[in-house]
């Protein structure tokens, strides 16, 4: 399974720094800050561990967000509910 | 108190299996010798040697001059995509191979991209199961050499589907391997291949012992500077003892094979049932149905995989992990990443004949305080 690679059009809301930190860290990040954030918000999360890329777009599909794509260490997340 | 140790990372290397044992302690006194040599105790090891590549022959349904011994499972696998590709090095350049292959032979494959090849990677799907439509497509390209299938995964369990997959090279052409390292001795083994491999350690017999199976009327050039024994397919002397005992524990466990899995498949299907209904933001992965008989794989939110194997040594558990803190490269799990599968606090959870249900049930009693201590720890309850 290839998660969708690719720029995100438009700019997120938010930007989370998670740059030099190691899986679960930028998952946990992610975690406590989307549900502060609106329904329809969009977080771009940084994290250059290579585990990020995995685990972000499968903790979206856990709880019910949308993933929306990656470009290098860019990770795109929408709030969906 | 120290709790008393339950072992379950079989499937990295099963506990020694008593007529392993036997036979290894009794080969050590009479299997010393070089079999290629002409007096007495050359005589006798030679004769321990053909025996020894008969049994494990005859269990794997195979000709004994189609089976060689190799230093581990690993040469085994590079031995089988290097010499395939090189023996059918006039037909082309590419390897075929699936995902999720062991890293034995996705090694054997960046060599072989390194030297000037082509390797094609066929994904899997959520459960680990191969893409069939695009393995069919993949074999039937141009330039294929040779296509590599694990038969069941070592990380999450999913059984391939080989005999489809090897119909398909059959229309296209192309010679099969197939990895059986995780499937020998616990199921039958699969038709259609032209090259297998298998690891003693996972059945319960010495570790430091392979099999190399390259069926008859196959294309395979050893990929080693020529050396004349094991039919010139591995270079270098055997470790005779070690091979005596691993075939005749290949032997005693392929015996049990079928009773030993009627008994840890259910084992492992309470394993997977408490562990999603017991902790809490769990994902257990792996096809639930089509799957190796003594091996479960999940990953906790939020938990460090390395953190994880710790708590769990320390009160007696000894697992493995794909979590990316537990690896010497500190990437998570190429096969949790080709299903897309959470691999952070990545659990594997391997089965063997010594596991109980009472170990299974104490594993089971300790996992989910463990876990909720480690979100305690970390502060992530209630994320
Ligand atoms: C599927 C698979 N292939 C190959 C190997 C390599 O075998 P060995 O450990 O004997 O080198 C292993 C075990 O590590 C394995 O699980």
């Amino acid at each position: 399974m290839t998660a969708p690679e690719g720029p995100v059009a438009g700019e997120p809301d938010e930007v989370l720094d998670c740059l030099g930190q190691r899986c679960p860290l930028p998952v946990i990040a992610l975690a406590r800050r989307l549900p502060e954030l609106p329904v329809g918000a969009v977080l771009r999360v940084l994290a250059d561990d290579p585990a990020a890329a995995v685990d972000i777009p499968a903790w979206c599909r856990m709880r019910g967000h949308d993933f929306l794509g990656t470009t290098g260490p860019a990770h795109h997340i929408r709030r969906a509910r | 108190m120290i709790p008393s140790p339950v072992y379950l990372d079989a499937a990295t290397a099963a506990p020694l299996h008593p007529v392993a044992r036997q036979a290894l302690l009794a080969a050590l006194d009479d299997g010393w010798a070089d079999p290629d040599r002409l007096y007495a105790s050359a005589r006798r090891a030679r004769q321990l040697l053909d025996a020894a590549r008969e049994a494990a022959a005859d269990t794997l349904g195979v000709r004994p001059d189609e089976l060689s011994f190799t230093a581990n499972g690993t040469t085994a696998a590079h031995s089988a995509v290097l010499g395939g590709l090189a023996g059918r090095r006039r037909a082309g350049t590419v390897l075929v191979h699936s995902a999720i292959e062991h890293s034995a032979v996705l090694h054997a494959a960046e060599r072989h991209v390194a030297g000037g090849g082509a390797a094609s990677e066929v994904p899997v799907d959520r459960l680990g199961r191969l893409d069939l439509d695009a393995w069919s497509r993949a074999v039937a390209g141009p330039g294929v050499a040779l296509a590599a299938l694990i038969a069941a995964s070592h990380e999450v369990g999913t059984v391939q589907p080989v005999e489809a997959a090897a119909a398909a090279c059959a229309d296209a052409g192309v010679p099969l391997y197939v990895d059986a390292a995780q499937t020998v001795a616990r199921m039958p083994v699969p038709a259609g291949w032209s090259v297998l491999t298998a690891s003693a350690r996972k059945w319960g017999g010495p570790p430091g012992v392979g099999l190399l199976v390259v069926r008859k009327g196959t294309r395979w050039e050893s990929p080693w500077p020529a050396d004349e024994r094991e039919a010139g397919r591995v270079p270098g002397t055997v470790n005779l003892p070690a091979v005596v005992a691993a075939a005749a524990s290949l032997r005693a466990a392929a015996a049990d094979a079928a009773a030993e899995a009627a008994r840890l498949a259910p084992l492992v299907d309470r394993i997977r049932a408490r562990v999603a209904a017991e902790v809490p933001d769990v994902e257990v992965v792996g096809d639930p149905e089509r799957r190796l008989p003594h091996l479960v794989t999940f990953s906790c939110l939020y938990v460090d995989g390395e953190a994880l194997l710790h708590a769990l040594d320390r009160r007696g558990f000894a697992v493995s992990s794909g979590s990316s803190c537990t690896s010497s490269t500190l990437r998570p799990s190429h096969v949790l990443e080709a299903m897309g599968v959470l691999s952070h606090g990545n659990v594997r959870v391997s089965l063997h004949r010594g596991t109980t249900e009472a170990d299974v049930e104490r594993f089971l009693a300790e996992l989910p305080g463990i876990i909720a201590d480690l979100r305690a720890q970390a502060g992530v309850v209630g994320l």
